[in-house]
């Protein structure tokens, strides 16, 4: 889609919900304010990793596989290293050995022979990096890789799951074609992931004739309830094939790295969705001392899953810089970065559900095939049985489903891992049952919506596991109040000349928090506060709006606090990733520990200081003072009441439950002023989740097949709303990344050669600011979670799954059920499939 | 119906200002001619003098040029097959311009030349000589007063990673330049060049309004 009408008239206005006042009874919760982050942005002084240089640096350039799975015979480097310029060369045997890992509890993970180690000796995917050259400059290393020749043997390959699970299929890894994982034992816990291999018998593809995916034997499988007597009872039952699309990150900002050596320690530059963890990961894979390691990513140009802990790539201008003895830059290009940059995986899938003739669901069978790419399981498979589960509330539910590799780029979770697909193939099952049964489609999701501790998944020791709270009901009544549901649905004609107009509403819910993290602030003599941010700065402000709830605590105002974040060399504290919708949840819990750490040594400093007893003061307005009037003293004086007390009160000494990098970045404050720090060891009862109702409008042309989202509204139940614009940026930002997987978003790869062939973005089509609605709404409850001190969740997955499937639903009810089995939609579907009155598409064939 | 591009193309300029390889077209022309191989991968550059005197690939050897960017005279060695978004981020140290794809689409990289907005990943940097170069350095007035539509970001707490904002922030302000009073409509059109992947378009919008709409009080005030 390229282009918005310009004489867009609505016809119903959207109710406007920007004018909705969060924060209420809150100082700094809830309100909106300047982010620290953002002057440097718009003069563009923000340092991204390609934005530093360091004297001397070299630039390094990547030889990428030609074929998707091949060995290196040998590599014959001669002529490019006998070049003026060139520097070194870095090969896969040049890497240190694969670490294990050891947990915080003292367990040993051995490092998994089949992981990804940034430069190999087998390709498993097109574009997979075998060596890499350093030199003066970029063109004389890239020349240099021009002059190096590679004898390639190749190896059998795989791009679509279902070859390989074919009897005799090939196999995409030497040692199979699925992530099996062994089962359980009583000693070891739950099994390590191997690569063994699957194969499904002829009559199992018998499906595939009729158009309908084959389903084998799984490694993966649960259920409860009473699958039979679900379907036997139901009033209308479906089976339905629907196919996902893989997807690119595509991170406008591509995972380039800069690295040098001072010390004995390396210096990495690049984008992360958390600075605290990466530092780790990259420990393991470089196989040093995490002390060895200082990390430098303050801002970070996206990430969405793919930077989780920045790339496994980004060690080699570190060890090209070991190897040189100068600072290395590692540019990637967007042609790199659509291979080595990661993915969504797309999903065969098949679901078969009963409804009561009101609507509810009775039995619900799912049957998943996940398209793993080469390397490491992604959870996108059981995790989209979670969510289904959770969403829709099935009275009875089977869930199965097969992790299978292929030569295909590496996958990683990205935006609503699994929630996405899980979500996207239900919903178009909902949305035809409501046709048939008559219902109105907000009544149906209504009635099987989730609400308060729903539970969800299988029974473990015969138990379910439930949620913290839903209030996705509220959100879908109020929702569908702004959208004016009713209003648009009874509107006619539908039809007006080639345009007919469709409205389709879905649920969208995914995990919304962790907890166990740690906090750390420092009240300086000055009287200002510090807050040390071990987050990720992806842009979603997370990494400086969870230290408000810090703030408000102790009654500072805003203009005198600081945030410190993006250098562990600045002593953060131990962070959540910035994946799964984890860091609002978890980091404004560490905040409020924290703050209330602090609250409690100012209290006791007074009491020392002024006599009493600690209870018997309170913290307000950037004071410690006796309740009900009299003695106190300023934040600035007990800071330095702090310092002459010294240990738990200026950090010399540090509580014992923090992380050991946390107790490390306390240590480095010591005697700078009153240090607080403290683990979030606060009770939840239940899983936390974050949920949406999603709501649009499409206008098709049945003559010429395009078709345009004429309104979108995001309606959230988020818990407390922390800052109200960063919020609606996610609410709607992550809906629209849902909404590229219905118009437009896909992998297309030529089966013959193993090629991939939509390597930029005019091919995969993320979609542009005309791909929208020109004022897209959304709201959120604001009501707060139970089980969280703050009340606030996570919000970055929840809207994605519904951003996609309500504009899937609105072209369903524009066009009717027999137009498209699998998203994206695009006109020739539209075009081909309404001419022909059934799906023209290929049902099952991945990347078409 | 697509609306006509808002800003006047270059090729619409009479003949005489029209830098000769600024179009993508002539753009390409000039690395192919310059003898320089251009790999799939990326357009490449070489940013070392350790290899002068040495023989290379014929044409590929640097010449020293002046150029007008931010208002100030800069003196730069420059390739021929050279993109101003090179010269701009790792001769002159003004890397707020992004790269995004260098290959035109996704405007991450847009500067202003004469006011008028370009990509430049694909504008050869010694065409430019002797036209006005602007980058998102240059916007702020040297008592550090943001420009309006800077402002109009911070107001709003526009774009989220905002590794494509300066590109957002260059187009805006040229496009305001011939349409000062833009519809939402109007100017999602206008910065339709653009691609954002965080995908926060409605708040870019309603920042890049607040911008056009403070542009508008400045010129007044």
């Amino acid at each position: 889609m390229d282009n918005k009408r310009l004489d867009n008239k609505k016809v119903v206005e959207t109710t406007k919900a920007a004018e909705r006042e969060y924060g209420v009874g809150h100082k700094l919760i809830g309100k909106n304010y300047e982010t620290a982050d953002l002057y440097a942005k718009v003069t563009g002084s923000a340092k991204y990793a390609e934005d530093f240089r360091a004297d001397g640096m070299l630039f390094c350039k990547l030889l990428l596989s030609p074929m998707p799975h091949a060995r290196v015979k040998h590599i014959d480097a001669k002529a490019a290293l006998a070049m003026p310029g060139v520097k070194a060369i870095l090969t896969a045997d040049d890497l240190p050995a694969p670490a294990d890992t050891l947990t915080d509890n003292g367990t040993v993970i051995k490092a998994s022979k089949w992981g990804e180690r940034g430069l190999t000796m087998e390709p498993v995917y097109q574009g997979e990096p075998i060596l890499a050259v350093a030199a003066v400059d970029e063109l004389t290393a890239a020349e240099a890789i021009e002059k190096i020749q590679i004898d390639f043997e190749p190896l059998p390959f795989v791009v679509d799951p279902l070859d390989t699970l074919r009897p005799g299929g090939p196999n995409p890894r030497t040692d199979g074609n699925v992530w099996t994982r062994p089962p359980a034992t009583a000693s070891q816990g739950p099994g390590t992931p191997a690569i063994t291999e699957l194969k499904w018998t002829e009559s199992d593809f018998a499906e595939l004739k009729k158009g309908r995916l084959p389903m084998g034997k799984t490694p993966d499988e649960w259920t409860y309830g009473d699958l039979d007597s679900g379907f036997k009872n139901a009033a209308l039952v479906l089976d339905e094939t629907f196919i996902t699309p893989d997807t690119s990150h595509q991170t406008l900002e591509t995972r380039s790295a800069m690295a040098y050596w001072r010390n004995g320690k390396v210096y990495i530059y690049t984008g992360t969705q958390s600075t605290a963890q990466t530092l780790p990961a990259i420990a393991r894979w470089l196989n040093i001392d995490p002390e060895k390691v200082v990390f430098i990513s303050e801002y970070t140009g996206g990430g969405f899953g793919s930077k989780i802990t920045g790339g496994v790539t980004m060690i080699i201008p570190a060890l090209l810089a070991k190897k040189t003895n100068a600072p290395v830059m590692m540019r990637i290009s967007r042609e790199e970065e659509t291979f080595i940059g990661r993915a969504r995986p797309g999903f065969q899938g098949r679901m078969k559900v009963g409804f009561s003739k009101e609507g509810r669901i009775t039995a619900l069978d799912m049957f998943v095939v996940c398209d793993n790419g080469p390397y490491d399981a992604v959870g996108d498979s059981p995790s989209s049985g979670r969510i289904v589960s959770l969403l829709y509330q099935p009275q009875a539910m089977r869930w199965r489903g097969v992790t299978v590799l292929t030569n295909t780029p590496p996958r990683s979770a990205q935006s609503s891992p699994g929630g996405l697909q899980g979500i996207v193939i239900i919903e178009p099952i909902i949305a035809k049952a409501a046709r048939r049964l008559g219902l109105d489609q907000v009544g149906i999701r209504r009635i099987n919506c989730p609400e308060g501790k729903a539970e969800l998944g299988p029974a473990i020791q015969g138990k379910r596991q439930y949620a913290t709270s839903s209030f996705l009901k509220e959100a879908l009544d109020r929702g569908a109040e702004q959208f004016k549901w009713a209003e648009r649905v009874a509107r006619t004609p539908k039809r007006i000349g080639t345009t007919v107009r469709g409205v389709g509403v879905s649920l969208s819910c995914y995990v919304g928090g962790t907890i166990g993290f740690d906090g750390l602030l420092v009240i300086k003599p000055d009287g200002r506060i510090t807050f040390q941010s071990g987050i990720g700065n992806l842009g979603t402000e997370s990494v400086i709006d969870v230290h408000r709830v810090g703030a408000e605590v102790l009654g500072v105002p805003w203009e005198k606090c600081d945030v410190t974040w993006g250098n562990t060399a600045k002593n953060l504290p131990f962070t959540c990733v910035s994946g799964g919708s984890q860091t609002t949840h978890a980091m404004t819990r560490a905040a409020y520990a924290t703050a209330m750490d602090a609250k409690k040594k100012l209290q006791e400093i007074a009491a020392k200081k002024l006599g009493g007893k600690p209870e018997q003061y309170e913290v307000a307005n950037e004071r410690v003072f006796r309740k009900g009037g009299g003695a106190g003293m300023t934040l600035a004086q007990a800071a330095k009441h702090a310092i002459e007390l010294g240990g738990i009160y200026d950090g010399h000494e540090a509580a014992d439950d923090l992380h050991k990098l946390t107790k490390a970045s306390v240590a480095a404050f010591a005697g700078q002023g009153l240090v607080g720090a403290a683990k979030d060891n606060y009770p939840r009862d239940g899983n936390t989740y974050s949920y949406v109702a999603s709501f649009a409008e499409v206008e098709v042309d049945i003559e010429t097949g395009k078709y345009y989202i004429v309104d979108f509204l995001a309606s959230a139940d988020v818990g407390t709303v922390i800052h109200p614009r960063a919020l609606g940026g996610q609410v709607l930002g992550r809906s629209t990344l849902g909404i590229g997987h219905a118009i437009g978003q896909k992998w297309v790869f030529d089966p013959r050669y193993g090629e991939m062939l939509s390597k930029r973005f005019y091919h995969s089509k993320p979609p542009t600011i005309l791909d929208v609605p020109v004022d897209m709404q959304w709201s959120a409850l604001d009501i707060p979670d139970p089980e969280t001190p703050v009340g606030a969740r996570g919000v970055g997955e929840p809207p994605v799954g519904g951003g996609c499937a309500s504009v899937l639903n609105a072209l369903s009810d524009a066009l009717g059920d027999e137009i498209f089995q699998r998203a994206p939609v695009n006109a020739d579907t539209i075009l081909t499939s309404l001419e022909a009155g059934r799906p023209m598409q290929h049902p099952l064939m991945a990347h078409i | 119906m697509a609306e006509k591009a808002s800003f006047k193309v270059i090729e619409d300029l009479p003949k005489e200002d029209v830098p000769k390889a600024v179009s993508r077209r002539n753009f390409i022309k000039g690395v192919i001619t310059s003898g320089v191989a251009v790999s799939s991968a990326s357009y490449l550059f070489r940013a070392s003098s350790l290899l002068q005197g040495q023989q290379l690939a014929a044409g590929i050897g640097e010449r020293l040029i002046t150029l007008n960017v931010n208002g100030q005279q800069r003196r730069v060695d420059v390739m021929k097959q050279e993109t101003l978004a090179w010269t701009l981020r790792y001769k002159l140290g003004l890397t707020g311009t992004k790269l995004g794809c260098d290959r035109a689409e996704c405007g991450s990289c847009t500067v202003l030349i004469e006011d008028i907005p370009l990509y430049s990943c694909s504008v050869l940097t010694h065409t430019v000589r002797g036209r006005k170069v602007m980058t998102i350095e240059g916007l702020a007035s040297a008592d550090g007063t943001l420009h309006p539509v800077q402002q109009g970001v911070i107001d709003e707490q526009g774009f989220q990673c905002a590794f494509c904002m300066s590109g957002f922030i260059m187009t805006t302000v040229g496009y305001l330049k011939t349409n000062p009073n833009p519809t939402r409509q109007k100017l999602a059109h206008g910065v339709s060049g653009n691609l954002c992947r965080c995908q926060d378009y409605d708040k870019i919008l309603t920042a890049l309004m607040r911008g056009a709409d403070n542009t508008r009080r400045s010129v007044l005030g």
